[in-house]
């Protein structure tokens, strides 16, 4: 409260103790004869500190006096002017005209009857008043308006001034005072914050402290933030290793067509391995070394066949397997880990897992990128059935949040079966495709010395898809890459998969 | 996934019932294709002409159908229909013979020395007394263009050529001549061109001219002719005009010639096995001789029946089912696979039929069997596997990293791996010959020329494109870049990296700096020279000259900090200073 409304403010105060209901804000600026905003500014400043006043908003309906209403108020009417100017030998009628109120005047005090015309007169037309005393009412109802009894105005009459421009109906907005739960007419000052030396002196007994602004927001920390696909990478990790899932090392982004294709059994003609499909590289251009005997087990099966395989029975080029390419998938990755595998002396059970970037030299849009992330799990060991791969993804998804799945059967040239796998969007209110999965080919596992009995069934996924379903984002380089608004990785939340 | 369009009406009569959509939508799911769209010719064209060029158009409805990239035997209504009434049990899967002429020698067509050097390989066959009508010969024209687009790899390995056998006189002769030698009327065209003509005329065409590249730089091209010297083809590019099949052709010689035989084989197996129950004849197909030069001679097509034994217990163990194995080889036969259980009542042999050509493993017939059973009725259960989960180190120091970059106050970016030569080298004072950067060599666009030998550029990016934003960024990344490195097998290998940007109205050295110390210390490495780090003045292009130390952890060089040299920002649209940190995280595993 600064120091001048102090005196307003206490003189309200004093007239909010003395009446028993409470008061019109209004009403008190009349009677104080000061500026209705002062008294409104007085009880802003007292409702600032706590219960001391309540106050109620209200509008009500007001006359007041026009410009024109003012003057007659302040001169009296055209027309009693036009009497008093009138002296007693009478005047031209022109002379009269000439004046302000004349026109006006004339009829009115003529309808009244307060003066008279002589038409005939010699030198032109002339007035003569014909009343010495007269009641001036409309001045007198104007002044009773201006000292605010307009009440005592009949309806009918306040319309017809308002008729003639001389009273207009406002709406007065005011506050309704009453004392509040901790009324007193004396003010203390009061503290903005806790002090050191207000603890230490236990001052903050005796104070009173300004209420906070709980509507407004809060200054924003001074932070870092996650990038949100990497918080949704962070939480695949978790369940993949929640479910005892092993990282694999995915850090070789630059790959050999034969770990990429050849190992899986791909054929060399397969347009995945397409320079449309995937990028290539010109420098370094070629793989220059391979577990010898293995390379002439998987140009067996793919030329000849063998392992139980009719194979693809054409010529398979060494120098197809050599050239280096940008990998269009992890499961390059998981060939060098269950080739590493077959290589133990004896065969022990694997659970991999992994997510990095894979690369397609694809058209663009705006659900796909040249990069994105891999997601992929894999499982080795005897014995395990196409019903065990559907229980694991059920277990996988689960951790996602997603129940509802089922599988399509797919086509993949690594795997046999495969299975699409869809989950029913409870949003979209159909079955969408969420990953691919299916059991490693026996051409791809049995030239790498993996025993007989041995299965490996593997899925994967994208890690944006989720990503962009879960943040709502439509188009992918929302999401990822340098033009990706830096505010969407400042606000974005915590991620829960499965909530 | 190659998509098959067909006729809604077609394929419900063929199929002798009708479905829903949504009841046909669950077959094909059921059955592992995809109704992909519902449309019609009408909305095709109005979708991607404009209305007013579909007005007139045909609005019979269309399904369109995606099928499994390896099931050449369903890219056709034919064999569509014959997959899916032997899956519903509706009839069996027909036997398709091969049967000599009845009262003459087999059309033969001779394979001369010459087409060694550019296709060397042909098969044959004839349809005999085959009915067209036009959805009939629509669908076996439709049919060759699937085949090109997919098995036949584009018709590099394999192009089909189909004539009226009764415009052409045997034997054939399939040789390779110099383009100028070879004259002809090509297919719809009016007069006769060479080869060299036809090369140039179909520059300009939208569909023939993605083929030209198969022959065009060889010396010479492949040609068929007959005993007359009429040309039937010129594969793998176009036919000849006189002997093209209409609606009212009556015997069709079809011809496949190839850079792999055994594509060729399955392309003339599926283009007949489809088609031959239009035959006077139904299921039978009429064989061709093919002589080669050294004389062999063979004949085609194959329609090969390959036999496999398995168990039923195999089966069971792979799916997870417990299925007697009658009720498996009946699932098997659901699939077009014949099956019969042995007299031991365990074994299954299983007949692969010329139009399987998908199937080359026990695996495949696994599957098959499963996709009968119902993948979705199989039991689904938990692997009994018991294992131990590790983190890879490299990913476990990353992410601990991370978490306390972001609580130091710097924001994450994610950039792109791949990016222009300009990015890694020009923008950044950089001589490309010194960043060991690896070349794509065939990228669409120049984001796409190389892979990042270092993050800075892809975070500068990210703040150019975020020069919006309140000041300072504080901007990091902790990700791969790929260096060339001869001791690897691919010659190349991924370094994991952590850079930081500040950028503001000053540079802000210390708090790059500062941040760099923080590192230090959740590394666990202290001020000093031997086992601590310390910096010492560099010079670095990238850096404002005396504004750049190099950083040395445990006595190595692990990465550079420094303010920017001003080109650098201005090269990357920039206008405040800013200050960089960029180093090798693998040295602290």
């Amino acid at each position: 409260i600064s120091m001048a409304d102090t005196g307003l403010v206490e003189t309200l105060l004093r007239r909010v103790e003395k009446v028993d209901g409470g008061l019109d804000s209004q009403d008190v600026a009349t009677s104080l004869g000061v500026d209705h905003q002062a008294i409104v500014g007085a009880v802003k400043s007292l409702l600032a500190l706590g219960d001391v006043i309540s106050a109620e908003q209200r509008s009500s309906k007001h006359w007041e006096l026009t410009g024109e209403g003012c003057e007659i108020a302040e001169q009296g009417s055209h027309e009693a002017r036009v009497v008093s100017s009138i002296p007693e030998e009478g005047m031209p009628q022109s002379q009269l005209m000439k004046l302000a109120f004349g026109k006006v005047g004339f009829s009115k005090a003529m309808s009244n009857k307060w003066i008279r015309l002589d038409k005939g007169h010699e030198g032109g037309p002339r007035i003569f008043k014909t009343v010495e005393h007269l009641e001036d009412l409309v001045r007198d109802k104007l002044l009773l308006v201006q000292k605010g009894q307009a009440s005592q105005l009949e309806e009918k009459e306040k319309n017809e001034l308002k008729k003639r421009k001389l009273l207009s109906e406002v709406t007065v907005k005011s506050y309704w005072i009453t004392k509040g739960s901790c009324f007193s007419t004396t003010i203390t000052k009061q503290e903005t914050e806790l002090t050191p030396e207000m603890i230490a002196s236990g001052s903050w007994k005796e104070k009173k402290f300004k209420p906070y602004n709980f509507e407004a927001l809060g200054v924003a920390p001074d932070c870092g933030h996650l990038h949100p696909l990497m918080k949704v990478r962070t939480q695949f990790r978790q369940i993949f290793l929640e479910m005892g899932f092993t990282e694999m090392p995915t850090n070789n982004f630059i790959e050999s067509s034969f770990w990429n294709f050849d190992s899986l059994f791909q054929p060399q003609q397969h347009p995945a391995r397409d320079q449309h499909d995937t990028f290539f590289l010109s420098d370094p251009a070629q793989a220059h070394e391979f577990p010898q005997d293995y390379l002439e087990r998987v140009r067996k099966v793919h030329s000849e066949g063998g392992f139980g395989s009719q194979g693809y029975k054409y010529d398979w080029k060494i120098e197809e397997a050599q050239k280096n390419i940008l990998r269009t998938h992890t499961t390059a990755v998981s060939a060098r880990m269950l080739y590493k595998l077959a290589q133990q002396e004896k065969f022990t059970p694997v659970k991999y897992f992994s997510i990095d970037r894979v690369f397609r030299n694809e058209t663009l849009d705006a659900t796909h990128l040249a990069e994105f992330h891999q997601i992929e799990g894999v499982v080795a060991d005897y014995g395990l059935t196409l019903g065990d791969l559907m229980g694991i993804l059920h277990q996988f998804f689960n951790k996602l949040g997603i129940t509802k799945l089922r599988f399509k059967p797919a086509y993949n040239p690594y795997t046999e079966p495969s299975m699409e796998v869809f989950s029913y969007h409870e949003g979209l209110k159909k079955w969408v495709e969420v990953g691919n999965s299916g059991m490693f080919r026996p051409e791809m596992l049995l030239p790498m010395g993996l025993p007989e009995g041995v299965t490996v069934i593997a899925w994967g996924l994208s890690l944006e898809r989720p990503t962009m379903i879960k943040y709502g984002i439509n188009n992918i380089r929302e999401l990822v890459g340098h033009k990706v608004n830096l505010q969407m990785v400042y606000d974005s939340p915590v991620c829960r998969l499965d909530s | 996934m190659p998509t098959v369009s067909v006729k809604r009406d077609l394929l419900f009569h063929a199929l002798g019932r009708t479905y829903t959509d949504e009841e046909f939508d669950e077959l094909c799911f059921e059955f592992g294709l995809e109704l992909d769209e519902i449309t019609s010719e009408k909305d095709i064209i109005s979708r991607e002409q404009g209305d007013t060029k579909a007005e007139g158009a045909s609005d019979v409805i269309l399904y369109k159908i995606d099928v499994p990239a390896n099931r050449y035997d369903l890219l056709c209504l034919e064999g569509l229909v014959r997959g899916l009434q032997v899956f519903k049990q509706k009839m069996e899967a027909p036997r398709y013979r091969r049967v000599s002429p009845a009262s003459s020698e087999p059309q033969r067509l001779v394979i001369t020395e010459e087409t060694t050097a550019v296709r060397p390989h042909a098969v044959a066959a004839v349809l005999r007394n085959i009915t067209f009508t036009q959805e009939r010969y629509d669908s076996f024209i439709e049919l060759q263009e699937k085949l090109h687009q997919n098995v036949c790899r584009k018709r590099t390995l394999v192009a089909i050529g189909t004539h009226d056998l009764d415009t052409i006189s045997g034997p054939f002769t399939y040789t390779a001549k110099p383009p100028g030698d070879i004259r002809f009327k090509p297919l719809n065209q009016a007069k006769e061109y060479t080869a060299q003509e036809l090369m140039s005329l179909y520059k300009t065409d939208s569909h023939l001219r993605h083929y030209l590249h198969i022959i065009e730089d060889e010396a010479v091209y492949p040609v068929i002719y007959d005993s007359n010297g009429i040309v039937l083809s010129m594969p793998p590019i176009i036919n000849g005009d006189h002997s093209k099949i209409s609606l009212n052709t009556k015997n069709v010689f079809i011809e496949c010639t190839a850079t792999d035989l055994t594509k060729a084989k399955i392309v003339l197996d599926m283009m007949v096995t489809m088609f031959c129950e239009y035959c006077e004849e139904p299921f039978t197909v009429e064989e061709a001789e093919v002589v080669y030069p050294d004389g062999r001679t063979c004949q085609y097509p194959e329609l090969a029946y390959r036999k496999e034994t398995l168990s039923a217990d195999f089966i069971n163990r792979k799916v997870g089912i417990s299925e007697s194995t009658e009720h498996i080889a009946q699932l098997l036969t659901k699939m077009c696979l014949r099956s019969e259980v042995m007299s031991d009542g365990e074994q299954i042999e299983v007949e692969i039929p010329p139009t399987r050509s998908d199937v080359i493993h026990a695996c495949d017939i696994m599957e098959d069997a499963a996709m009968a059973y119902g993948f979705n009725n199989i039991p689904r259960t938990t692997p009994r596997t018991y294992t131990i989960a590790n983190q890879l180190p490299l990913n476990k120091l990353s992410e601990l990293l991370r978490q306390d970059l972001a609580a130091a106050g710097f924001t994450e970016a994610l950039t792109f791996a791949l990016c222009s030569q300009e990015d890694i080298a020009d923008k950044l004072l950089k001589n490309i010959s010194e960043t060991r950067a690896c070349r794509i060599s065939n990228p669409k666009t120049a984001e796409f020329q190389v892979a990042r030998t270092t993050l800075l550029s892809g975070l500068l990016k990210t703040v150019a494109a975020n020069r919006k934003m309140p000041l300072p960024l504080r901007l990091f990344e902790i990700s791969d870049v790929v260096l060339k490195d001869e001791s690897k097998d691919v010659g190349a290998r991924n370094n994991r990296r952590l850079c930081a940007v500040y950028y503001n109205k000053s540079p802000g050295f210390e708090v790059i700096h500062g941040l760099m110390d923080r590192v230090m210390q959740l590394l666990e490495i202290k001020p000093g020279q031997g086992n601590g780090y310390h910096i010492q003045a560099a010079d670095d292009s990238t850096f404002f000259p005396g504004r750049c130390a190099e950083i040395f952890a445990c006595g190595k060089s692990i990465g550079r900090l420094g303010v920017l040299h001003p080109d650098v920002i201005n090269r990357f649209e920039l206008t405040m200073p800013c200050s960089a940190l960029d180093i090798d995280i693998e040295h602290f595993l």
